[in-house]
């Protein structure tokens, strides 16, 4: 059952080669025996193996069933699935079990997926490392001294594990395609809008996006095909049509123009990651592609433009984490001190300094300067990809300037963290597509991922370059030992 | 030393739409505490609000009238804090580019003369939700939460606790007339900040405001803006500072006490929401809300002044609801005579909906029978006084008045033969007054009326009775 495709799970259920409920004993069996090591599920679906046996009866009824009935996947802890907990692998969420159903996941299930469950992250999505979970510190299924990377770490280790068939993640500025570059996976941040993202708990709303983070690039465009659809229950989700992506894996790249900017090369790239990535860059080149040297000048401002934009967000959006609804309260006598003391338990370091941060450029005096400041250079950053746009039809770069690094290594250096991200998180900034996938081995044997970044709902192309790439290198998706 | 209050108004507005401002949730007031709720109102982690559409047109119909510029473009944006009645910590709201900006509406002074008030912005927002403290707990009540509300800012353009009022009464009136909300101070659908200061002379610079909150009827506002004003001018005369802080009303003692200073005030943080996309209008929506607008008071007086030749008094009373210009129109309809309709229709109608509690079309009354009545009069056929036992007889059984005339044998009499016999035996029965009256004391008149009246059991024409007594006595 490892190493098969959606497409090749789903004919091999019609076949009825083997059972749903098989199917999924077979990856909560791998669950028990891994997940004790790599701690990536926050929870685990009770239910899972009564909802696949009904399925298999439906089967055996001959019922007319959705193409992916039966197969079981799992959600990154802050997308919700109906009356299943949802923490964003916070303290301040324990117990919250949203009574609602999220888009994305409703659209999964109505193509007949099962949620196996919940996966770990970085608290609210802030971190690169997940480590500041507040419980499951998920670790690299390749050496489990080192990080998945974040905040999709879960997400992204349960898939290089085998602990799931996919997982969809979320992509902040970087959350899916870091993780995905260091477990040596697939994953794509879909273009801002494409996803619908009620039900995403929100870190910052105007550059969260779900994305499928699967072992190969027909199972993503299959997923991003699912859930890629206008929900009018998200403002900002965009009223165009739905696509079908397996018709891009076509294999045929020739033409196509790749830019290459020099300014995600710069000084902090690891050398062997610049070799892998410049191999990828050369295999394009053996297959017809034009390859481009482009400049994007304001990159160098991503960080500090993103890292006030995201918090000034995040400090609204976690407002509501108040103690008095749902979710984590501390004993206190007054009101205030319930407020103050609730939100000073309840979330972890990394949370309270983007919050207090966030709090900050939003206030009076320091708005301007900082707030509004990062939103003039977010507009040109953008501009920066229009005009690339204008020459090439992708952009190629790596995804993480390193392998994955060990535990606790840069934990106490929120700086040195936040640089992990500074290769994904302009495109964030834009609101454009990007996919990371494996590129191969760095010095140290763990994964080197290769990030390709395109125009606004143009993930039609970025599938068609991932899949020509990934049927010429053939890397391996999953650590030999896990096999 | 005397001083000038300088006043503007805060007034919040709940819209009486069907649904909430961001969800479906019903919007309807007075249900059981936390029924009218969904995730989306409140506030759980994951939701997104979704604007309702009649939220836009309710507050383009309300800039409209109010003669506001309607912004092609507008923004929401977050208010930022902390309150258990706001469950997402941040209120949705506008703040700089507002729906609506630069109206103003004409209010009428004591002396006649009118007052134009400015409106500095509408803007659109959702309601937070309430409070109930009870003994020892505080109870938290999220129904009102997402219900809409349009923030209308006057100009600091009133100079009077009575401007004040007419400037409310007026803006409650106009939002009546295009039907965005019931306008009910006492179900807290519209609320009323008032920032007060005062200053020597018209011409000097403005004073430090205060700002006074919960003023929850029109006549507290009167008096919140009276003990203001009082308070700041005592303060001034003995020498001391007004400092810019929030007062709250007491309705009870009706004073107002510091609420909080200028240096503990909430910074807000506010910023664009990230959720929500611009609100941009075409021409065409806001020509469709033209083409709908109703006639709005001033027009509505103005017109039945000169069509139907009503008095300003009269006009005013008519257009102060739109339900009376309407139901005395369509009884002018029914029998064209306007100043003795508007007479019935202030008169005993309303006395009839103070006594009921209802509405003036559910009093009874019909424009069309209250017109009958007009019409018997005016063909001689009742006089007043039976007409006012017609009015209570088809109010109750909601016959037609010409029918309970001819029921009840009520037809006036103007025989005279009839009525000089009746007025020779009331001038028989009161020999005295006879006499009196014979020699000058015309007062009397009303007296013999009277008697005439009762003798007749009220049918006597009086058109018919006053030369015969004249005739008799002379």
């Amino acid at each position: 059952m490892l190493g098969k495709t959606l497409k090749q799970l789903s004919e091999s259920l019609s076949k009825k080669e083997f059972s749903s409920a098989e199917l999924t004993q077979f990856y909560l069996d791998r669950i028990n025996r891994y997940d004790g090591e790599i701690c990536a599920y926050n929870y685990i679906n009770e239910k899972v193996i009564e909802q696949a046996k009904a399925v298999d009866e439906k089967r055996a009824k001959g019922e007319t069933l959705p193409v992916y009935a039966g197969i079981p996947m799992a959600l990154k802890d802050l997308i919700i699935q109906k009356d299943m907990p949802a923490t964003c692998s916070s303290k301040i969420l324990e117990g919250f079990v949203p009574p609602f159903q999220g888009t994305a996941a409703q659209l999964l299930e109505d193509a007949g997926f099962l949620c196996l469950g919940k996966l770990s992250m970085d608290e609210f999505a802030m971190g690169s490392s997940n480590e500041t979970a507040f419980r499951k510190k998920t670790r690299n299924p390749w050496d489990t001294t080192k990080v998945p990377g974040g905040s999709s770490g879960g997400s992204a280790a349960s898939v290089a594990a085998g602990l799931t068939t996919f997982a969809l993640g979320s992509d902040t500025g970087g959350s899916i395609r870091q993780p995905a570059s260091l477990c040596g996976i697939t994953g794509m941040k879909p273009t801002y809008g494409r996803v619908s993202r009620f039900g995403l708990i929100a870190f910052a709303s105007s550059l969260d996006q779900i994305g499928p983070m699967t072992s190969n690039i027909s199972d993503n465009a299959a997923v991003l095909s699912v859930i890629g659809k206008y929900d009018k229950k998200d403002s900002t989700s965009l009223n165009i049509a739905q696509d079908d992506y397996s018709k891009y894996l076509t294999g045929d790249v020739k033409g196509m123009k790749i830019g290459v900017p020099k300014e995600y090369f710069a000084e902090g790239i690891a050398a062997d990651v610049r070799e892998c990535v410049n191999n990828a860059i050369k295999a394009y080149e053996g297959m017809g592609c034009e390859i481009i040297e482009i400049s994007m000048p304001h990159t160098e401002y991503a960080v500090a433009t993103y890292y006030i934009i995201a918090t000034a967000e995040a400090s609204s959006n976690l407002g509501r984490y108040d103690g008095i609804r749902f979710g984590y309260r501390a004993d206190a006598d007054n009101l205030k001190d319930m407020f103050y003391e609730s939100r000073s338990q309840g979330f972890g370091d990394e949370v309270k300094r983007r919050i207090m941060l966030g709090t900050y450029v939003l206030s009076a005096g320091y708005y301007d300067a900082y707030y509004i400041k990062a939103q003039k250079v977010r507009t040109l950053i953008k501009q920066d990809f229009v005009n690339a746009f204008e020459k090439v039809d992708a952009i190629i770069c790596p995804t993480s300037p390193t392998t994955a690094f060990k535990a606790g290594e840069k934990m106490s250096d929120p700086l040195q963290m936040y640089l992990s991200d500074i290769n994904t998180i302009s495109l964030n900034l834009y609101g454009g597509c990007g996919l990371s996938m494996p590129c191969g081995f760095g010095a140290d044997g763990m994964p080197v991922g290769v990030q390709l970044l395109g125009k606004y709902f143009d993930e039609g192309r970025l599938y068609n370059l991932a899949y020509a790439f990934e049927q010429q290198a053939k890397l391996p998706t999953m650590p030999e030992k896990l096999k | 030393m005397s001083y000038e209050p300088v006043i503007g108004l805060e007034v919040h507005v709940q819209m009486s739409t069907e649904s909430k401002i961001f969800c479906t949730c019903s919007n309807k007031f007075g249900s059981d505490p936390n029924t009218n709720v969904c995730p989306v109102c409140l506030g759980m982690p994951g939701v997104l609000p979704v604007l309702n559409e009649k939220v836009v047109e309710y507050t383009v119909k309300a800039g409209l009238a109010l003669n506001c510029q309607i912004r092609t473009k507008s923004v929401f944006a977050r208010k930022n804090y902390f309150y258990p009645d706001l469950p997402k910590a941040y209120q949705i709201s506008q703040y700089e580019l507002p729906i609506c900006e630069h109206g103003y509406i004409d209010i009428e002074l004591e002396d006649g003369t009118q007052k134009r008030i400015g409106i500095t912005r509408i803007h659109i927002e959702e309601d937070a939700g309430k409070l109930n403290h009870e003994a020892g707990c505080s109870l938290v009540d999220l129904n009102r939460t997402g219900t809409p509300l349009m923030e209308i800012v006057s100009e600091p353009d009133l100079r009077s606790a009575e401007e004040a009022k007419a400037y409310l009464t007026k803006l409650k009136t106009i939002l009546e007339y295009v039907e965005v909300s019931d306008c009910n101070m006492e179900e807290g659908s519209m609320r009323c900040d008032a920032n007060v200061s005062i200053r020597p002379d018209s011409n000097a610079p403005f004073g430090t405001r205060a700002e006074i909150k919960n003023v929850n009827s029109f006549r507290n506002v009167e008096r919140a803006i009276k003990y203001e004003q009082k308070r700041q001018e005592k303060v001034l005369n003995e020498g001391g500072k007004i400092v810019q802080e929030t007062r709250l009303f007491n309705a009870d003692t009706g004073i107002t006490a510091s609420m909080r200073g200028k240096e503990d005030a909430h910074d807000y943080r506010y910023f664009p929401d990230p959720d929500l996309v611009p609100i941009v209008l075409e021409d065409k929506f806001i020509d469709g809300i033209k083409a709908w607008m109703p006639e709005l008071p001033d027009a509505k007086r103005a017109r039945f002044m000169s069509e139907y030749g009503l008095s300003g008094i009269d006009a005013d009373f008519l257009v102060s609801a739109k339900s009376y210009g309407a139901y005395f129109e369509q009884a002018v309809k029914s029998h064209y005579n306007p100043k003795a309709v508007c007479n019935w229709v202030m008169g005993e109608l309303m006395r009839r909906l103070n006594d009921k509690q209802c509405t003036i079309f559910e009093a009874g009354v019909s424009p069309e029978n209250l017109a009958e009545i007009v019409k018997l009069i005016d063909e001689g056929k009742i006089s007043g006084n039976i007409a006012k036992q017609v009015f209570d007889e088809t109010a109750e059984t909601g016959k037609k008045p010409s029918d309970i005339v001819a029921e009840k044998g009520l037809v006036q009499n103007s025989n005279e033969d009839e009525l000089e016999a009746i007025v020779k035996q009331v001038l028989d029965a009161n020999p005295a007054e006879t006499e009196r009256y014979k020699n000058g004391e015309t007062k009397l008149q009303g007296f013999f009326m009277g008697q005439i009246m009762k003798a007749s059991k009220g049918k006597a024409n009086p058109a018919v009775v006053a030369p015969l007594l004249k005739k008799l006595t002379s």
